[in-house]
């Protein structure tokens, strides 16, 4: 994408060249401490004011064997003064701290853009582990990018060998002399991370002075170098004005439960069992006791949501939170949760299946198990946040409709924004919108447990240790009104209807569809989730160019929003983009038959790059 | 705190009709209930029923209080989610062979090593009823059923020793013919800090009918049977005359009188005893079959430990509102 980006050469005379944004990728053995790295660079690019975006892609293995390719573990970071959705198709700057990383990731990089190598590392042995014949350092295989050879091991080890460390602390301070490197290149300010390390190895001082050390020997060794050629600047971007904070998506996704919590007047709990990549919202919850929050951390999946639906009988605001295998272990709740009319939120943060899948990549293949992964008719209403930011908004929804309709919500997160970091303009308590929970039965009127709301069906909310309104739930099926156990055919019936049509109810109470771009017109691009990012980003480029095209990104999955068969109507040809095989697009096809889709999927555990979507988009509208 | 009102064991009846077969044991484990309840000093709102899938589980329906009929097995689970949201009601498991220890196995074993402060109550009738007459994980070796019609093959799972395994520390086990002495454990169980483990042997009358005659036969049962009370001395049979000792290997049972044994060769029952092993060898005497309360030991219960930590936080803290977190650490201005 990056065209403006500079053409480098090799050994040219300094000079500062000014970007409009730009991507970096640093990769390296999982142990490296890549992750650490492309968010220290991130987060002091952000505090600088720039536009960030962050992609994490880690294997699944903790610690791989060192020096392997299924080892690889990459962090990547986009920076712009120009608003940034994505963390970006094509790399400009490549760190690789091994053979192995080097080959993993040398098809994201163009030719004319840089790679940083830590040379120490191509060794014959380690060649030959990422399964390179011959160095690629030397026979010429990288002669047109610019490439940094630097001795980083050497020189890391050099700067420290004074500081008593023992040899797998020197090795570990190595990732500090690329960040180094980078931060020159980027004319970005050590501070953040000097005071980053002094928190983190604060009570190891010899630690925290050595990744000081190497820190900055990295910045002067690029400083000096007469192999960097150029220092870049990325001017800040223009964003509206507020206090911000990098957030990742699934933090976000626990603070936006946090709020509602505290907004509805509800104890939060969290019944969950650790599956990637969803155990950081369990992490992040059990850090925050001091709001009342209760978390568990169950047997197992089942557990997890079971323990859920008894807190939200108890009358707590209750989530349970887990990737797909978590999900298909937890559709008997889900469907008790139907049954009997409790408000519980399951977060299902999306990776690749099916079964055990690829635990660390991203994918929506989720949706229809959501929608009708349950024996019976079993609606739930379905909501997808779309930006590792409105995560939080989602969650703070997801919690609302559950608890004002008495029904479970599943909320599909995704393996790339619950991971991915933005700049989150903070939202203050006080903005947020209300939440009122299925009001208690008060003592003067007549109560019947399954009594309704006749707007919206919810039930009231009748909990333990309220005097007069004991009454019993269970998954039979129940007669309307008391809740007794009924067999009776027609009864069974109006029950099914009444669940379906609670949940359809929901249209009056969420906001209408809104497009991105053309308002009408050749072609709408329809998205859900997490490609947010990517989708928004390609259609903004032609939209600019003056092309008819818009973008209809879903955050209400079920029910839809109540002008979506307007919005549809509104173009010419419609094309459905997802990480799957086309199942939102299933949805669309049966609930609006009178229009025509068009697909683009991808099933490779990776989002959309922008460029692919491009080309598909002009191809169909004769561009190309 | 208002006073707790006087009931009755009818203020705990619900207007529904009872629909267990005619006989079966668990009407008596009903009226042990609906007697117990009046006799534990707490409001009625303030107890919760929680039950899975089987014959047993139908129980929450019958009681007039708090109840919810979950999933197959997963009582235990919906009821710890229950206490941990409010420790302060009296949580209850209703459960049976086959939904806790089959399908829930798990969740049981889990719910007893935490020591949750619940009071789980598990009807065993050695046989799966609701779903008309397979073994089930406590049917004896060789018992023919309409999925064993060559005799059952699979090991059965005693569930005290399971219990005491799974580190409980609070284990009943009574018959489902005295409704009295039942609602007397209850009472315990449910005055015991911790995770109250109570096994009812229970007739089915229908697919397993007289599974415990052996035991519980009037003919029998006083020499079948060995009502352990703590602090007293293991005495048992029509006579008072046979007693349980230690021979220095296992548990035997003897008879005072005879081969030079006195009454001081007989074993005092400690129910306290932290140490499990007398208890865990209680639980597998089959001749005479022990029954009352085996272990009951107080420690420290999951449920304390959630709390004080939450109050512990909540004192530390420096957030006292969620803008605080929100606004807080690393934020910049643009
Ligand atoms: S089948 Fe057996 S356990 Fe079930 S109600 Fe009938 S007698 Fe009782």
């Amino acid at each position: 994408m990056l065209d403006d980006a500079p053409a480098i050469t090799n050994g040219q005379e300094k000079s500062n060249v000014k970007l409009d944004h730009v991507v970096i990728r640093f990769a390296g053995d999982s142990g490296d401490g890549m992750q650490l790295t492309g968010s220290q660079f991130s987060d002091t690019s952000a505090m600088l004011g720039n536009d960030i975006a962050t992609f994490p892609n880690y294997p699944a293995e903790i610690r791989a064997p060192e020096g392997s390719v299924y080892g690889v573990s990459g962090f990547q970071v986009h920076i712009g003064e120009v608003e940034i959705s994505t963390p970006g198709d094509d790399v400009d700057v490549l760190v690789a701290m091994n053979p192995a990383a080097l080959i993993t990731n040398f098809d994201s990089v163009s030719p004319g853009k840089t790679i940083i190598v830590n040379s120490d590392e191509f060794t014959a042995k380690n060649l030959a582990k990422a399964g390179y014949t011959s160095n690629p350092l030397e026979d010429g295989s990288l002669a047109s990018y610019h490439l940094v050879k630097a001795p980083i091991t050497k020189l890391s080890r050099e700067t420290v060998k004074d500081m008593g460390l023992d040899n797998s602390s020197m090795n570990r301070t190595r990732n500090m002399f690329a960040l180094g490197m980078v931060f020159w290149m980027f004319s970005r300010p050590l501070d953040y991370t000097i005071k980053y390390l002094e928190k983190k190895f604060g009570k190891k001082p010899e630690i925290f002075q050595s990744n000081v050390k190497v820190l900055k020997a990295g910045y002067n060794f690029a400083e000096t170098l007469e192999l960097l050629p150029s220092a870049f600047t990325v001017m800040p971007a223009k964003m509206t004005k507020g206090t911000y904070r990098i957030i990742m998506g699934n933090t976000a996704t626990a603070w936006g439960f946090l709020a509602a919590a505290e907004k509805s007047g509800k104890q939060l709990f969290l019944g969950s069992y650790p599956i990637t990549p969803a155990s950081d919202i369990l992490h992040e919850l059990s850090e925050h006791l001091h709001f009342g929050v209760r978390t568990f951390q169950a047997e197992d999946e089942i557990s997890g949501i079971c323990s859920a639906l008894g807190a939200a009988f108890t009358g707590s605001l209750a989530l349970t939170t887990t990737s797909g295998p978590g999900l298909a272990l937890k559709s008997e709740a889900i469907g008790l949760a139907v049954m009997t009319e409790l408000p519980v939120v399951v977060v299902d943060v999306q990776r690749g299946g099916p079964s055990t899948g690829l635990p660390t990549k991203t994918e929506q293949a989720d949706l229809l198990q959501a929608m009708y992964g349950r024996n019976g008719e079993s609606p739930v209403i379905i909501l997808a946040p779309s930006t590792p930011a409105n995560c939080f908004d989602y969650a703070y929804e997801a919690s609302r409709l559950a608890l004002e309709h008495m029904t479970p919500v599943i909320l599909l997160s995704d393996g790339y924004i619950a991971n991915g970091s933005a700049p989150w303009l903070i939202r203050s308590m006080k903005d947020m919108p209300p939440i009122n929970p299925a009001p208690a039965p008060t003592g003067g009127e007549e109560w019947l447990p399954y009594l309704r709301d006749e707007d919206s069906l919810a039930r009231r909310w009748a909990i333990p240790g309220m005097p007069g309104f004991e009454h019993r739930i269970g998954g039979l099926e129940k007669e309307d009104g008391t809740g007794n156990i009924s067999y009776d055919p027609l009864n069974h019936e109006h029950m099914v209807k009444l669940r379906a049509e609670k949940v359809k109810r929901v249209e009056n109470y969420i906001p209408e569809l809104e497009i991105d771009g053309a308002q009408s017109g050749d072609l709408l691009v329809i998205g859900w989730g997490g490609t947010f990012g990517s989708l928004h980003t390609a259609i903004k480029y032609m939209h600019e160019e003056g092309h008819s095209i818009g973008l209809a990104h879903f955050h209400y999955l079920n029910p839809m929003p109540k002008n979506t068969a307007e919005v549809l109507s509104r173009f010419k040809k419609i094309v459905v983009c997802e990480l799957n095989l086309g199942q939102f697009a299933t949805l669309l096809k049966s609930k609006f038959p009178e229009f025509n889709y068009l697909q683009y999927n991808k099933v490779q555990g990776l989002p959309f790059t922008v460029m692919e979507l491009n080309n598909h988009f002009r191809q169909l509208m004769g561009l190309s | 705190m208002t006073e707790v009102p006087t009931y009755t064991f009818k203020d705990f009846a619900s207007d529904q009709e009872v629909r267990w077969c005619p006989g079966c044991g668990d009407y008596v484990i009903l009226r042990g209930v609906q007697k117990a309840l009046p006799m534990m000093g707490k409001r009625k709102e303030d107890f919760v029923f929680v039950s899975g899938i089987g014959c047993s589980s139908r129980f929450p329906y019958y009681l007039d209080t708090y109840g919810f009929h979950s999933i197959h097995g997963r009582a235990p689970a919906v009821a710890t989610g229950v206490k941990l949201a409010n420790p302060h009601l009296s949580v209850w498991v209703i459960t049976g062979d086959g939904d806790g220890l089959a399908i829930g196995g798990n969740h049981m074993i889990h719910a007893i090593r935490r020591n949750i402060n619940l009071n789980i109550v598990l009807f065993n009738n050695k046989i799966y009823g609701l779903t008309k007459g397979q073994f089930s994980p406590t049917s004896d070796l060789g018992h023919k059923t309409k999925s064993s019609p060559y005799g059952n093959i699979q090991a059965p799972f005693n569930f005290g020793e399971l219990t005491i395994g799974a580190a409980g520390q609070f284990y009943a086990r009574i018959p489902d013919n005295n409704p009295n002495e039942m609602a007397d454990i209850m009472v315990a169980a449910e005055k015991h800090k911790g995770a109250s483990v109570i096994e009812i042997l229970q007739n089915c009358v229908i697919f397993n009918d007289g599974a415990f005659d052996g035991y519980t036969d009037k003919t029998v049962r006083d020499d079948a049977m060995i009502s352990l009370k703590h602090g007293e001395k293991m005495i048992f049979g029509k006579e008072k005359n046979k007693g349980i000792r230690f021979n220095g290997r296992q548990l035997e049972a003897v008879t005072i009188g005879e081969n030079g044994i006195t009454e001081n060769d007989i074993l005092v029952h400690d129910a306290h005893d932290p140490n499990p092993s007398m208890h865990f060898m209680l639980t597998q005497l089959q001749h005479p079959l022990p029954i009352g309360i085996i272990r009951s030991v107080e420690v420290d219960t999951f449920d304390d430990r959630v709390e004080d930590q939450v109050q512990g936080a909540q004192q530390r803290s420096k957030f006292k509102s969620v803008d605080d977190l929100l606004f807080s650490g690393e934020t910049y201005q643009v």
